[in-house]
């Protein structure tokens, strides 16, 4: 019976396995067109709305005004010598690089405040301080231009009421400017307090107590444990921001639009007000060219740090 | 270590355990305090948006006392605005834009993410990044040649051009997200089901999706952000208030000349940011792996 029953098997295991092996090989040989297929709607849309665009946009760059006469770096070296350009990369500059700053600081010091306090109570003081970062930007800015409003403004009514004079928020360069990163620094900074968070999270506590007991004080600690344990994250997440805030536009177009006398414009608002509401195409697909130097070195720095990041994690 | 400083010389040291046992303590309620300290200050613009909302134009423009508090709270700019035919119109406008585009976004990034993760095909790995890198192109650099785009296709000044455009910022990041959920699923369960039999479409819609449930929520969570959030496109390529959005329609709409209805621009700012903030209320875990999982690979 043990015979008669393992014959059958044995057969039909014969029997299957060119068909097995078939099945499997035809599979394979279908697998690359199967994937091919199933990311072609990606593929389709990163080339019919991202790259094409791109091209187009340095194409555009090249033209005239009206669009029908090829003007090589025409628009480009129009830009660099005006004024108003040249304070729009200053103002670009100085607005992204001090919020980055002011984020990756405040960041920092929410994320340690944050790791000092139990976990089951950082749950509730994470829900709250992640509520910037919730709100749409467009929206909170406009709860920002009411606080500084030039007659209403409640800050100012609180100046006052410390006998302090009250401030043009917005109707002075050096504030507007001052408001503009204030408003950046609110709305982004929670990315920063969650990442390095997470970050701080997983530095072993040994190391920790090795540099307590080596004699460590609380400063060496941060500066020859956490920093350096820190430091792909840290540097992650600076670029990330600086990518993100250095191509802003809703908090410069909501507060000043650019006022007064185009003194806070950033290459975004600056292209939308050259480009579409002046109707100047080319010159404005130029002013926002002028972004993409930044923009690519940043993005290299940062595959690279998310490459060497999931090395790492493997 | 302490127990060695106790039997050495047993007063000293158990006065320094308590006074480092004191130290921590107050270094705690310090971290409170400072943690306290910031969520006031983080809380300030919502908080005074709230109380703007509640207050009548007539409260806003008297000036007296603090304005800070509501003297006589009132609903009234909720309710103008809820029996208010072009708000509710940009409201639906934006409900429609929202769901196409996290539909049409969901679709085309977990298929491709599949693809990319699992199948993988000549130039895969070169097109994973390549999504990466289109994730960190900000909307502000294409929006000029885009406008160009979408005029020759003649959908300028209508919701379908957001639902055209919106997905290319959320496909690339949803995409990266579950390319790191997909990638974290066991290999032997793919050949497992691929031996009994199953297409590739089945091992997708029955293994994969169920068990990277966490992160298609989250993908799902932050396409509904993008095209909830998105500022820039609509204010550049929609001008007529049928067509417009929550963000671009409350400032075109009640800001008429220099006159600033700010009790019913904070209602409407404060209506139009509730859907998201509830999504959060309900969801947080979800929202901070998406936000995290933009600098992680795999």
């Amino acid at each position: 019976m043990a015979q008669a029953g393992s014959i059958p098997i044995a057969e039909t295991g014969v029997a299957r396995v060119p068909s097995a092996r078939g099945r499997l090989h035809s599979v394979m040989r279908r697998r690359s067109m199967v994937g091919f297929v199933m990311a072609l709607p990606l593929i389709a849309l990163i080339a019919g709305l991202v790259v094409y665009p791109a091209v187009y946009a340095i194409y555009l760059s090249l033209l005239d005004k009206s669009m029908t006469r090829f003007v090589g770096w025409h628009n480009f070296v129009f830009l660099l010598n005006r004024a108003t350009f040249q304070m729009v990369v200053f103002q670009s500059v100085l607005f992204a690089v001090s919020a980055v700053v002011a984020k990756a600081f405040i960041g920092f010091v929410l994320a340690h405040l944050m790791h000092a306090i139990p976990s089951r109570r950082q749950r509730f003081y994470r829900g709250l301080l992640l509520i910037p970062w919730v709100i749409p930007l467009a929206l909170s800015t406009l709860g920002w231009w009411w606080l500084f409003d030039p007659t209403y403004s409640a800050f100012n009514w609180l100046l006052n009421r410390l006998g302090l004079p009250s401030v043009s928020w917005l109707g002075e360069p050096g504030w507007a400017r001052f408001c503009m990163i204030l408003v950046n620094t609110w709305w982004g900074e929670p990315f920063f307090m969650i990442m390095y968070l997470a970050a701080l999270k997983s530095v072993p506590e040994q190391l920790f107590e090795a540099a307590a007991i080596d004699g460590a004080t609380g400063l060496q600690k941060l500066r020859y444990v956490t920093l350096p344990m820190m430091r792909n994250v840290i540097s992650l997440t600076v670029l990330f921001s600086l990518i993100v805030t250095f191509a802003n536009f809703d908090i410069v177009r909501i507060l000043t639009n650019g006022g007064p006398l185009n003194t806070t414009h950033i290459f975004a608002t600056y292209a939308f007000q050259v480009g579409i509401q002046s109707g100047n195409i080319p010159l404005g697909a130029a002013v926002s060219l002028f972004m993409l130097p930044v923009l690519a070195i940043a993005a290299v720095f940062v595959l690279r740090g998310v490459t060497r990041r999931s090395q790492e994690a493997m | 270590m302490t127990a060695v400083a106790a039997t050495a010389a047993a007063h000293p040291g158990r006065r320094r355990h308590a006074s480092v046992a004191r130290q921590r303590r107050w270094a705690l309620y310090g971290s409170y305090a400072a943690l306290g300290v910031f969520v006031v200050m983080f809380l300030v613009p919502p908080f005074y948006m709230l109380v703007t909302s509640l207050k009548s134009s007539g409260e806003i423009s008297a000036q007296h006392g603090s304005p800070w508090l509501v003297h006589h709270p009132t609903l009234e700019n909720f309710i103008y605005l809820v029996t208010y035919a072009p708000f509710r119109r940009y409201f639906l406008n934006t409900v429609w834009v929202t769901v196409c585009v996290v539909a049409v976004s969901m679709v085309i990034s977990v298929l491709a993410a599949f693809a990319l993760a699992r199948i993988r095909f000549w130039g895969s790995s070169a097109l994973a990044t390549g999504v990466f890198l289109t994730y960190l192109i900000p909307e502000s650099l294409l929006f000029i040649p885009l406008f160009q785009i979408l005029g020759g296709l003649g959908l300028v000044n209508s919701t379908w051009c957001l639902v055209l455009i919106y997905p290319t910022l959320a496909v690339p990041f949803c995409t990266w997200i579950m390319i790191g959920y997909f990638s974290s699923i066991p290999k032997e369960l793919d050949e497992a089901a691929l031996i009994d039999g199953a297409s590739w479409l089945q091992l997708l819609l029955r293994i994969f999706i169920p068990v990277a449930m966490p992160g298609i929520i989250a993908a799902t969570i932050f396409a509904f952000t993008v095209s909830w959030g998105d500022f820039l496109y609509p204010l550049a390529y929609l001008y007529t208030s049928d067509q417009m959005v929550l963000n671009v329609g409350i400032i075109g709409d009640l800001v008429r000349g220099d006159v600033f209805e700010w009790g019913k621009i904070m209602a409407a700012a404060l209506m139009a940011a509730a859907p998201p903030v509830v999504i959060y209320v309900f969801l947080m875990d979800y929202y901070v792996a998406g936000l995290t999982a933009g600098a992680t690979k795999g």
